[in-house]
């Protein structure tokens, strides 16, 4: 934006909305809301209509978890990532390990082996050093179980009040094995897709000390590597044709961008879907839909039918796929829509969230 | 899980439905009150599988739906100041005033907190005595109670600067002024079963017998919401017009004594508007003399307030259950979630945004309507 005084009595002239490739979204909040950074429909605009068209090339504009790079006879996959949770300590992980696996995983997404991780700390003036050493500490941990190198760094400091304690971002690049195609176009009708276990588990952890809930019982956030997870099942079928990991959003916005990238209606079956009863009962408390909460640990995956049960296999052996199912199929209607059969045999729309999700009042 | 799932069991439901469809001979009109219950019966697609004969229409049972313009834009000039935290349920954040929101007084530097009870909004009251702490009290007679609740304990312990934004509805006049409409189409009233557990049924009986019509109490998961269709379609069948309780689980006769004997102290009846639909008499509270001290309204002295309401948005007619919401000629396309001109669309309890959120499969689309999703 230029840096000239504009309407508002804002010190940056207004954008030139006008100019955008698609203008009319944006056009809604002249400032940065909350819901920009909820990881449903306003993050995917923002990425899309705001930075793309500013960045514009085609390794950007497939818009996978992480890039996928041609690089001299092999392919490399590159993503980062920022971390903002509060708090940096939760039940079952940390800032750290978010740091860590959010990009991994990232990268484990386009199907690649995680290699390299780089490592920027934003610390805010007068946090702790026994907090920033235990979150170093806690990233150190996390690289080693994903079996990553972090191998480069930088940290800079902001005044207080201009931080939450500790951000981090995180770059990595892991190499895409020969043979594999993952991407988040290539969904076909007759797809079955499959989840790597439980929804909605980090979402519920993180509320409940966040915002002091108490559930009856602790739910631990599920934050974990997946690149082993992956590995083992692309070696049961090189050909799966996406995976995603549903993190912000949840599993519904996950579904919505592969079936508006690939141009197919998703149909799901909700008494398929595996909520725990304890995020089932929070959810019921807080007027939420575990659809939509989010998930640092899990995987959905597309794979054509004839592998589908090949592919469960090899998810369900391993440690972190061992309650994978099956929640649903690829279909040519209702292109770009995701659509639930109810358990009282009814239909229902499963939308994009527009920012993040709000408890209901009653 | 317990609780949850002995409710929504798909046999139990497939015997109900089959127990409504033998019941039923001819087409009957049913209010669900609660937009409680309008989320659960479209989110369930329990209104697909009904034989045709029943039509539900949804009621105006939606706290933030019927939240006054007025009162919204209050809340956000109240909001905007800077020495106020403005504290709110976050469903509230997103309704549409006159032409911003609170999202938006948030973006531009407005101390606006999410709460999950007004006593925390009373805590951060303690925590910054320096500040002005304003709970925007809204909804039905089951967010009543626990608001007061915190008026009376800011008073018992003295915390002057906390106050309460006021804007809570009753339910029993809604009911009346529904029915006494002349275009009004219901035949029986599915009552929302937590209102009761607050107020018991004492004001209903009068309201059935009056105007002739059934009110049966139903709770919120799919097996209460089929129960109490089974019985009102019962009633109706029969001729009979009284008061049941189909929700015996939550509800007793007298509701929660405890719970009332709050609201008589903390808060006084009064008129009301209700957004899209205008003043209903004595279907609101205020903060009764005693506590006036603590109603925003009259420590900010917001006045001045110019609002602006849409001029093609009938979101009124579908909160009394006038037209289904895609019959207004807005819906999906001036009028959707990112862009709600009313709201019954912004709120996920409204009964334009449970249509649109789910069930756009089935009513006409417009190209926006699907490039969202």
């Amino acid at each position: 934006m230029a840096d000239t005084p504009g309407a508002g009595g804002s010190t940056y002239a207004s954008a030139d909305f006008s100019s955008w490739t698609c203008p009319a979204p944006l056009r809604d909040h002249e400032r940065i809301i909350m819901g920009h950074g909820g990881g449903g429909a306003l993050s995917a605009e923002l990425v899309e209509h705001l930075f793309v068209p500013a960045f514009g090339n085609d390794v950007l504009s497939e818009l996978g978890d992480s890039a996928r790079l041609p690089a001299s006879g092999e392919r490399l996959a590159f993503s980062t990532d920022s971390f903002v949770v509060r708090p940096l300590f939760f039940p079952g992980g940390s800032i750290g390990d978010l740091a860590v696996n959010g990009t991994v995983n990232d990268l484990a997404m386009s199907g690649a082996r995680p290699l390299f991780l780089s490592c920027g700390f934003i610390l805010e003036e007068g946090v702790e050093l026994a907090v920033v050493a235990k979150v170093a500490q806690a990233f150190g941990a996390a690289a080693h179980r994903a079996g990553v190198t972090v191998v480069t760094g930088d940290t800079k400091v902001v005044e207080a009040g201009h931080g939450d304690g500790v951000f981090i971002n995180t770059a990595g690049i892991g190499r895409i094995p020969d043979g594999v195609d993952i991407h988040p176009g290539r969904a076909r009708p007759g797809d079955v897709i499959l989840v790597s276990g439980a929804i909605g588990v980090h979402g519920v952890a993180i509320m409940s000390v966040r915002e002091g809930l108490e559930f009856g019982v602790e739910i631990e956030s599920d934050t974990a590597p997946l690149g082993d997870l992956v590995a083992q099942l692309l070696a049961a079928c090189p050909d799966v044709h996406v995976l995603r990991d549903p993190t912000r959003g949840g599993l519904a916005t996950t579904l919505n961008e592969i079936a508006g990238a690939s141009g197919v209606g998703v149909a799901l079956r909700e008494d398929a879907l595996p909520v725990p009863d304890t995020v089932a009962n929070a959810c019921a408390l807080l007027g939420l839909d575990p659809l939509y909460v989010a998930n640092e640990g899990k995987l959905a995956a597309f794979v054509p039918p004839d592998h589908a049960d090949a592919c469960l296999a090899a998810l369900r052996a391993h440690p972190l796929g061992k309650e994978a199912v099956a929640i649903g199929h690829c279909v040519p209607d209702h292109p770009g829509m995701v659509v639930s059969a109810t358990g009282l045999g009814g239909t229902r729309v499963v939308d994009m969230p527009l920012g993040e999700q709000l408890p209901r009042i009653c | 899980m317990k609780y949850l799932d002995e409710f929504s069991d798909p046999v139990l439901a497939r015997r109900l439905f089959d127990e409504i469809r033998a019941l039923t001979t001819q087409p009957w009109s049913l209010m669900e009150v609660c937009g409680g219950q309008t989320h659960s019966i479209i989110r369930h697609g329990i209104d697909q599988l009904l034989p045709d004969e029943i039509q539900l229409i949804h009621g105006p049972g939606c706290p933030v739906c019927v939240t006054p313009l007025e009162t919204i834009d209050k809340a956000l000039e109240i909001a905007s100041r800077p020495e106020v935290v403005f504290c709110s349920f976050g469903d509230m954040l997103r309704v549409p005033g006159s032409g911003r929101d609170l999202f938006k007084v948030k973006s531009e530097g407005g101390d606006v907190r999410v709460v999950y009870s007004p006593l925390d909004a009373l805590r951060i009251a303690q925590d910054n005595p320096d500040r002005q702490v304003v709970f925007f009290g809204i909804g039905f007679e089951t967010t009543a109670p626990p608001n007061a609740m915190t008026v009376y304990q800011a008073k018992k312990l003295g915390i002057g600067n906390f106050s309460l934004l006021v804007s809570h509805v009753r339910v029993p006049p809604a009911i009346d002024a529904i029915m006494n409409s002349p275009d009004c189409r219901v035949q029986a009233f599915l009552a929302a079963g937590h209102v009761c557990t607050v107020m018991g049924t004492a004001e209903y009986p009068e309201l059935a017998e009056r105007h002739k019509v059934p009110i049966v109490v139903t709770g919120f998961e799919p097996l209460d919401i089929l129960e109490g269709i089974r019985r009102a379609v019962r009633q109706l069948e029969a001729g009979r017009h009284v008061v049941e309780n189909a929700y015996p689980r939550a509800v007793q006769p007298e509701g929660s004594p405890a719970a009332r004997a709050m609201l008589a102290d903390v808060f006084e009846v009064t008129d009301r508007a209700w957004r899209g639909i205008g003043m209903i008499p004595r279907s609101g509270w205020r903060l009764s003399p005693r506590y006036r001290d603590y109603d925003a309204e009259h420590r900010f002295s917001v006045t001045d307030i110019d609002t602006q309401e849409s001029t093609v948005c009938r979101s009124g007619e579908v909160l009394q259950g006038l037209i289904k919401p895609h019959e207004c000629a807005a819906f999906g396309k001036q009028c959707t979630p990112r862009n709600p001109l009313g709201a019954t669309m912004v709120s996920s309890e409204g009964a334009c945004a449970a249509y649109y959120l789910y069930r756009r499969l089935q009513v006409p689309t417009t190209q926006e309507a699907s490039s969202v999703g």
